[in-house]
């Protein structure tokens, strides 16, 4: 066993099959793992880095996919010959893995301990009562005073706690190795850099390989001794992490690495016309209790925020997930609905009615965070984006709507020859500016980005934010860019409104808030977005 | 703010000498927008046929088609649905096409009155031995296959009613019967004194009232068919319409018609129908009536649950913002998330609705007597069971469609199955 690596990986490929054809997914990938190693998978989606993880522990949907070439050695015995009982002991005892979304991963309806404790009962390597192991392990990943945490439910758990669940179960048995597929990619980024500490300190400490699949280049420099960059199935540049971040030598190795949005935001103007301006926005959910529904309390999404878009300028609106960011984007574009006062272009819009309402749409647009999410799959780009000019009575014929969905999509960079093709046969950076272009295509003055680039990759997301900076200069658009991505609002936004739990924590120009935060939240918010770009070696921040 | 354009814009994006594109639109672009707005940027409509598919529905249509005994059951039961639909040409009492004296008569659509012929009712029977010799002796007939229309009495038959078939005959019973048809008159027998193959044709005999079961079937098959569908077409519309208000809108109104519909539900339906049909003389537009009170239901709850899902989609919050009115959202973008559901289910539906129709009629609760139904030949069958080519052509015939229906709903269902569709 001392001979044999711990992992040994040869000539992998994945096919799945797709009607007739047979689609190669994962193209002979070779790599290695010794115990107490660590090995990031990198690539944009698609790239086949989580196919390859699944493949290890055979996890994939085996008729429909298939291994045309190549051996996985586990410990010297190939896990894709093994019989399904060897299998079921190696996963789970001997190869653990934690996905991407701890919510689904976990089964809503069983305790905590009861989650964990059915994992040690199936292995059978028990050390006194299974409770007890359950409450070390629970107290090994940071979860505090976790005896009374055992009869909670995974929905009574934050995000960052499931995920902390989800790691104890895969080390309940003590593996060999320990698959992690984008494990903080659901995370928020303070909980996303808590989560990265642990488990770089479990696997020290426990002397785990580790497999990491990630497509966040600044995770890899973090928690990662070698990395393997995966491009269409291919394993194209291979080493360890500081010397291939230092020199990288593969062309699609230096594109992830330079596909960081960059570029400055518009230079703040104080002058500048306000476009849209929001006075004590407040958002508030009834809690309802009892027989009669008496309202109890509040649920305060957003409570008092005021701000002001300027026209060619943005206000970032940053926070972690259930800060208020979105709702506040949609109170202020009267889709839900708030109380407060708002105003474009000194028009109040509250109290209008949906018919009043209706020529205001057209200078107020939202672009949403999920391509896929907010393209009906059931209609054309075409049919899509002239849905507004429809919507608005727009005087255009049949022919002069179509030379208007044309030219929207031309300037947001789709190909206008496409427009009768349907969603699903466009990549999601595609379908985020046809999502855009069925913003732009009304020829709006404020425009709501709800977290536009989250769903993308690296190197989309810098496009999608040059493009969006493009189209405001050249329209002088006024954004509202709710986001929690630092790096992107810092290369987007000329001022900042920093929210946490539906208040405002911290709001200024954006270049004052980012090199002098007043406030503790978000300056942990800061430490924890940017901490990776303080190495010296760092190519990304050019 | 009020109208679409935009007059500072207009006009300022036509560069000097581009022509205007003949819809007008170009200078109402912004500026910055196009970069030569002469060019035509779409490309042109590509009109792909008469039926144009979006690339899912056609995945969806082969889907279908893969599945063969859904595909062929479906073609199958078109097949018969058309025959009998043209029931009247196939099963008829009267004849398709006469010549009577010259002129060229068409019995299946006019009516004729008998003293053409030179008889004295209203009405011409044909079959009448003396209107069909005078009509032999001055033109011709062109019968359809089966000389019975649902309400024929057959006339001598060969044994008390329930007759059975004729090829089930013996030569003993086929003589006796051409004998009585001849009234007793040897020579109008034909030569050999006749057999069998004399004797017009009973295929599947006579039902308990005289009626050629063949004939009953066909137009008992329409009228099941027809019920169905309607049954399920319009239960369906006003289902999709209630689930689509309370999924869309929610809140109190959901609650409300939530409320509603479980009280409505838990009625007796049986006795409310026993009841109704006591008062109101039982009809097919009745039975429907009666029927959709209650049918309706089936799919609110899963019309509402697929709307309450699709009307927080990103896209539909899109469309919000676009400007688009509440019906118009709900009939673009959340109405085809229901369709699917819908159309999956409405095979089963119009099963349940033939199924329902028969059993009332079984048991004496539906159609009016007389009236073709599968369900009242079932119960001939039940009370003669000494004539079981009643009971059993009557289930043959249920079986096959509802079979049919089943085989039809199961392509459908496996073609509508997202993990088909998408993969």
């Amino acid at each position: 066993m001392s001979a044999a690596p711990l992992l040994d990986v040869r000539d992998l490929s994945v096919a799945f099959r797709q009607g007739g054809a047979l689609h190669t997914v994962v193209d002979r990938v070779s790599f290695r793992l010794e115990r107490g190693q660590s090995l990031a998978l990198v690539g944009e989606s698609g790239s086949g880095k989580s196919v390859t993880a699944q493949s290890l522990v055979r996890l994939l949907p085996y008729p429909a996919a298939s291994h045309p070439s190549g051996e996985i050695l586990f410990k010297g015995h190939d896990v894709l010959k093994m019989s399904d009982a060897r299998l079921r002991d190696m996963r789970g005892a001997g190869v653990t893995m934690v996905f991407q979304e701890p919510m689904t991963s976990l089964n809503p309806l069983h305790t905590i301990e009861r989650q964990i404790g059915e994992i040690i009962a199936l292995h059978r390597n028990r050390v006194g009562s299974i409770r007890e192991r359950v409450v070390a392990l629970l107290e090994e990943v940071g979860i505090a005073d976790p005896t009374s945490r055992l009869s909670a439910y995974p929905h009574q758990l934050s995000g960052g706690q499931r995920q902390r669940v989800m790691i104890a179960m895969a080390l309940a048995n003590r593996p060999d190795l320990f698959i992690a597929d984008e494990p903080t990619t659901a995370l928020d980024v303070t909980v996303q850099a808590q989560i990265l500490s642990l488990l770089k300190d479990l696997q020290a400490k426990l002397d785990m390989a580790l497999l990491f699949i990630t497509h966040d280049l600044g995770i890899v420099r973090k928690i990662a001794g070698d990395v393997a960059v995966m491009q269409r199935g291919r394993i194209v540049e291979a080493g360890k992490t500081a010397e291939v971040f230092a020199n990288p030598q593969h062309p699609y190795t230096r594109m992830l690495l330079a596909a960081e949005p960059k570029g400055p935001p518009p230079t703040l103007d104080t002058r500048a016309p306000a476009v849209l301006t929001a006075e004590n926005m407040r958002v508030w959910f009834p809690i309802k209790r009892g027989f009669l529904r008496r309202t109890i309390g509040h649920v305060k999404a957003v409570d008092g925020v005021s701000l002001t878009v300027r026209e060619g300028q943005t206000v970032g609106v940053v926070g972690e997930s259930g800060s208020g960011k979105t709702t506040l984007g949609l109170a202020i574009l009267r889709l839900i609905r708030s109380e407060g006062a708002v105003a474009y272009l000194g028009r109040g819009l509250q109290g209008l009615s949906r018919k009043r309402m209706r020529p205001f749409r057209r200078d107020m647009q939202i672009v949403f965070q999920d391509p896929y999410g907010s393209l009906s799959p059931r209609m054309s780009v075409a049919e899509i984006v002239e849905e507004g000019l429809i919507a608005q009575r727009s005087p255009l014929d049949a022919a002069g709507r179509r030379e208007a969905v044309a030219r929207a999509l031309a300037d947001t960079g789709v190909d206008p020859a496409s427009m009768d093709r349907y969603p699903h046969e466009f990549s999601g950076g595609q379908r985020q500016r046809i999502a855009i272009a069925r913003a732009m295509a009304l020829d709006p003055k404020f425009v709501v980005l709800d977290e536009p680039t989250s769903a993308l990759d690296m190197s989309v997301q810098a496009q999608i934010v040059d493009l969006l900076r493009e189209l405001q200069q050249r329209r002088s658009l006024a954004y509202l860019f709710i986001s929690h991505d630092l790096k992107v609002v810092r290369a987007l936004a000329s001022e900042i409104i920093v929210m946490r739990r539906g208040v405002v924590v911290e709001s200024g120009p954006a270049e004052e808030v980012f090199s002098a935060p007043r406030s503790d939240y978000t300056r942990a918010l800061f430490s924890a977005a940017f901490a990776l770009e303080a190495e010296p070696s760092d190519i990304v921040s050019q | 703010m009020d109208d679409f354009h935009r007059p500072q814009i207009c006009g300022v994006g036509v560069p000097d000498g581009a022509t205007p594109h003949p819809a007008g639109f170009a200078g109402c672009l912004p500026p910055q927008g196009g970069k030569d707005s002469s060019v035509s940027l779409a490309p042109p409509l590509h009109s792909g046929g008469w039926l144009r598919l979006s690339p899912m529905n056609r995945r969806r249509l082969d889907n279908f088609r893969r599945n063969r005994r859904g595909y062929w059951s479906f073609w199958i039961f078109l097949a018969l649905f058309v025959l009998s639909l043209c029931g009247e040409f196939i099963a008829n009492d009267r004849p398709l096409i006469a010549s009577y004296k010259g002129e060229l008569l068409f019995p299946v659509f006019i009516d004729y009155p008998e003293d053409k012929f030179g008889g004295f009712e209203a009405q011409t029977d044909y079959r009448d031995p003396i209107i069909a010799d005078e009509i032999a002796a001055h033109g011709w007939m062109i019968w359809p296959p089966i000389r019975f229309a649902n309400s024929t009495t057959k006339l001598d038959p060969p044994t008390p009613f329930p007759s059975p078939p004729t090829w089930s005959l013996s030569e003993k019973q086929c003589r006796a019967a051409l004998l009585a048809h001849a009234r007793g008159d040897a020579a109008k027998l034909p030569p050999g004194g006749g057999g069998c193959g004399d004797l017009e044709p009973e295929w599947l005999g006579t039902d308990a009232d005289g009626h050629d079961v063949v004939a009953r079937l066909i137009y008992g098959f329409r009228i099941s068919a027809l019920f169905g569908l309607i049954l399920a077409g319009v239960s369906s519309l006003i289902g999709i319409a209630a689930g689509a208000v309370q999924g869309y809108f929610g809140g109190w109104l959901d609650l409300a018609m939530q409320r509603f519909i479980e009280i409505w539900s838990s009625l007796p339906q049986l006795y409310i129908l026993v009841i109704l049909s006591a008062i109101l003389s039982p009809g097919f537009f009745v039975l429907l009536t009666i029927l959709l009170l209650f049918s309706w239901v089936g799919l609110v709850h899963l019309v509402r649950a697929e709307f309450l899902r699709a009307r927080n989609f990103e896209y539909v919050n899109a469309a919000r913002a676009l400007g688009l009115s509440n019906a118009k959202i709900i009939v673009k973008h959340v109405l085809p998330n229901a369709m699917v559901a819908t159309l999956t289910f409405l095979p089963f539906i119009v099963n349940a609705s033939i199924g329902a129709l028969t059993s009332l009629d079984f048991l004496g609760l539906g159609m009016p007597p007389g009236s073709p139904s599968l369900g009242e030949l079932l119960l001939q069958g039940k009370s003669n069971l000494t004539a079981p080519w009643l009971g059993l052509s009557a289930f043959a015939v249920i079986a096959l469609m509802l079979s049919l229906l089943i085989f039809i709903g199961e392509a459908v269902r496996d073609a509508f199955d997202p993990r088909k569709t998408f993969s």
